[in-house]
């Protein structure tokens, strides 16, 4: 059985003339850590969106779990990326009228039961027991990625994907969320990190450098 | 959760759903203030119109048939050419009872002024009779009532008057007569001396006329308890195609037709059902009136109808642009839903659920704002109070939810169309 969980091939994607990603091939063994690294517009968020089942691509393949996603409909890609992926992202994108716990219950809504025991652990496990009734506007920028963080990890998804996780942040919630992440890692869960930090980038096991949407390097951290 | 979702939208975002509530609130308000006024106008516009007189006269067979056939008007002398007294008062035991509004009988003669040798035309009548129905019912009626526009100097006559008549003012003119002045009257080989108690400007027939009371006028003509003819005011529903149909021939209607243009307060239908009280008369509609009154039945109901159609309109405009901006500005959020994995059909029934919770407590504050207004209207235009009708609840809600539906059409539209990946990231 294949170890891979996540497998591009030739994937290209084109707006219009424009090609933000090219020819792009790469792979992602379960439980591996990888980051994405590349300057702006380098097609860092186009890699995101597919991979994230937001978007398709103009050509190429993409399997994720085993399953080709770029032959999905629409309605069957909001299912897989329901069950398979866990989202973090840059601008945190919390629901502003819900509580931190209530954010949370809405990932476990949309996904199967909500359950408040459960939603209230995943808070405790980022440190927000104390802040799971506030509102966003009532946490800090730090407290409202490891909601984000919380809300992501609820459905237990076996994919965390995430957008510049610590790209609004300070430096000490920058070590918080960066120790979080490694901790899903070594609980075996696959994480990928669309990053243009470089420290950020080292923690992974592996960082796929992206240039003008091609893949420009892929550099082993370990072996660095 | 479906439900913190809705409640949290609704009560940490109070000013946008305010909006939107007092939006629909105003344009519930119109439409239920026009509804109201409109199902209640036709009553009010009909006993206004009553003002105006009869709609519907009762001859007797014999006088019809002549008037038909030759033109006549005075009938000759003969006992078909008569009605009983007593038949006038069972137009109040038809089943549209309630909507007979006043009625007075006629006996029509001629006679002369002070032994002078030309005929002027002398009616019998009542003027303000108390009557004591079978039915239990008391009421006063007579031409007093049924003539309001009649502009009379002096004093009305009253019932009991035996000695007082009232005369047209071309004919007080043509005699010298005036108010107090006395006159004899004769009618046949009988005399009377009257006195002129008022005077009448009618700008009709009425002018030439010597007005009595019914009793005097059938002691005068020796024709005890007959009259000529009665006629009627009644509320009335503007014909339709049945009606219409009916007027005709009522047995060109099916049983299921004729079931329903009978309990319908059709012209045709109320005389239909005065023929069957009085065998011995036909009751004909004063066409010209009965029209009239349905015409301006319809168009004050249109109007009133256009205007609650445009007030909705109005309210599905405004919660149409209220709504896409918020939908628009919650973009990212809904946007975040999809990414969650929340499908097109859950996040409609949200946002419309949303609206529709607002809605609905716009359109209970709409719905009473309206009844006050409908009595504000009902104060000012007739002077009496609008009834609540039952009727404007069930109908407003089916409005006020398609109103919203509508009017959330367009903002429905873009949310099916956002991309997770657009919102949220841009692309």
């Amino acid at each position: 059985m294949s170890q891979m969980l996540l497998e591009l091939e030739n994937v290209t994607k084109s707006y219009g003339s424009l090609d933000a990603l090219k020819d792009v091939s790469f792979s992602v063994e379960k439980g591996e850590w990888v980051a994405i690294m590349g300057p702006s517009g380098s097609g860092k968020t186009t890699m995101m969106n597919i991979v994230g089942c937001m978007d398709k691509p103009s050509s190429g393949t993409v399997v994720l779990d085993g399953r080709d996603i770029s032959r999905e409909s629409p309605r069957s890609l909001t299912n897989i990326r329901r069950d398979t992926i866990g989202l973090i992202f840059q601008q945190f994108h919390l629901i502003n009228y819900l509580t931190a716990l209530e954010n949370v219950m809405v990932a476990q809504y949309y996904h199967s039961l909500p359950d408040e025991a459960e939603a209230f652990e995943a808070l405790k496990r980022v440190g927000l027991e104390e802040r799971a009734r506030h509102l966003p506007n009532q946490l800090s920028g730090g407290e409202q990625q490891r909601v984000c963080i919380a809300r992501a990890l609820i459905n237990r998804p076996r994919l965390i994907l995430a957008d510049e996780p610590t790209g609004n942040l300070d430096e000490a919630n920058e070590g918080k969320v960066l120790e979080l992440l490694r901790e899903l890692h070594q609980e075996g869960r696959t994480v990928i990190v669309v990053t243009h930090d470089p420290e950020v980038a080292e923690q992974a096991r592996r960082t796929i450098v992206l240039e003008h949407g091609r893949v420009h390097e892929i550099r082993d951290n370990e072996k660095d | 959760m479906f439900i913190r979702m809705i409640l949290g939208a609704l009560f940490r975002q109070k000013g946008k759903m305010l909006m939107v509530a007092l939006t629909v609130a105003l344009g519930a308000s119109l439409a239920s203030a026009m509804l109201n006024v409109m199902l209640d106008v036709g009553d009010k516009v009909n006993r206004e119109l009553k003002a105006y007189g009869a709609n519907i006269n009762v001859l007797p067979k014999g006088a019809l048939l002549l008037s038909d056939l030759y033109g006549m008007e005075q009938a000759p002398d003969t006992p078909d050419m008569y009605l009983s007294e007593e038949d006038v008062a069972k137009v109040k035991t038809i089943f549209w009872a309630h909507n007979i509004v006043d009625f007075t009988p006629h006996l029509n003669t001629s006679g002369t002024i002070n032994g002078g040798a030309d005929a002027v035309k002398v009616t019998g009548t009542w003027y303000q009779k108390h009557l004591s129905l079978p039915t239990g019912e008391e009421l006063e009626t007579g031409i007093q009532r049924m003539r309001s526009w009649w502009d009379v100097s002096g004093d009305w006559i009253s019932d009991e008057d035996t000695d007082r008549a009232m005369i047209g003012s071309a004919l007080a003119r043509q005699q010298g007569l005036e108010l107090g002045d006395s006159f004899t009257l004769g009618v046949g080989t009988n005399e009377q001396t009257f006195t002129v108690s008022g005077i009448i400007e009618a700008g009709g027939d009425e002018d030439d006329q010597v007005f009595i009371t019914l009793k005097t006028a059938q002691d005068m003509t020796d024709k005890q308890e007959k009259i000529s003819s009665f006629e009627v005011s009644a509320l009335t529903t503007p014909d339709n195609e049945i009606a219409r149909r009916a007027a005709e021939n009522p047995r060109s209607l099916s049983a299921k037709e004729h079931e329903t243009w009978y309990c319908t307060a059709y012209v045709s239908s109320i005389c239909y059902q005065i023929d069957e009280v009085v065998p011995e008369g036909v009751a004909k509609p004063i066409r010209q009136v009965a029209e009239s009154e349905g015409t301006i039945l319809e168009k004050t109901q249109l109007l009133m109808l256009l205007i609650t159609v445009l007030s909705l309109l109005g309210a599905a405009l405004g919660i149409s642009n209220l709504i896409s901006a918020s939908v628009m500005e919650r973009s990212s959020e809904i946007g975040l839903m999809k990414a969650l994995g929340a499908h097109d059909v859950p996040l409609t029934w949200l946002v419309l659920l949303e609206i529709l919770l607002v809605g609905l407590v716009g359109g209970l504050i709409g719905y009473f704002a309206g009844l006050g207004f409908a009595q504000i209207i009902g104060q000012t235009v007739f002077g009496a109070p609008i009834a609540a009708a039952p009727m404007v609840i069930p109908l407003l809600s089916v409005l006020v939810a398609l109103v919203i539906i509508v009017g959330s059409l367009p903002s429905i539209r873009y949310l099916l169309s956002l991309r997770p990946a657009e919102v949220l990231h841009g692309r």
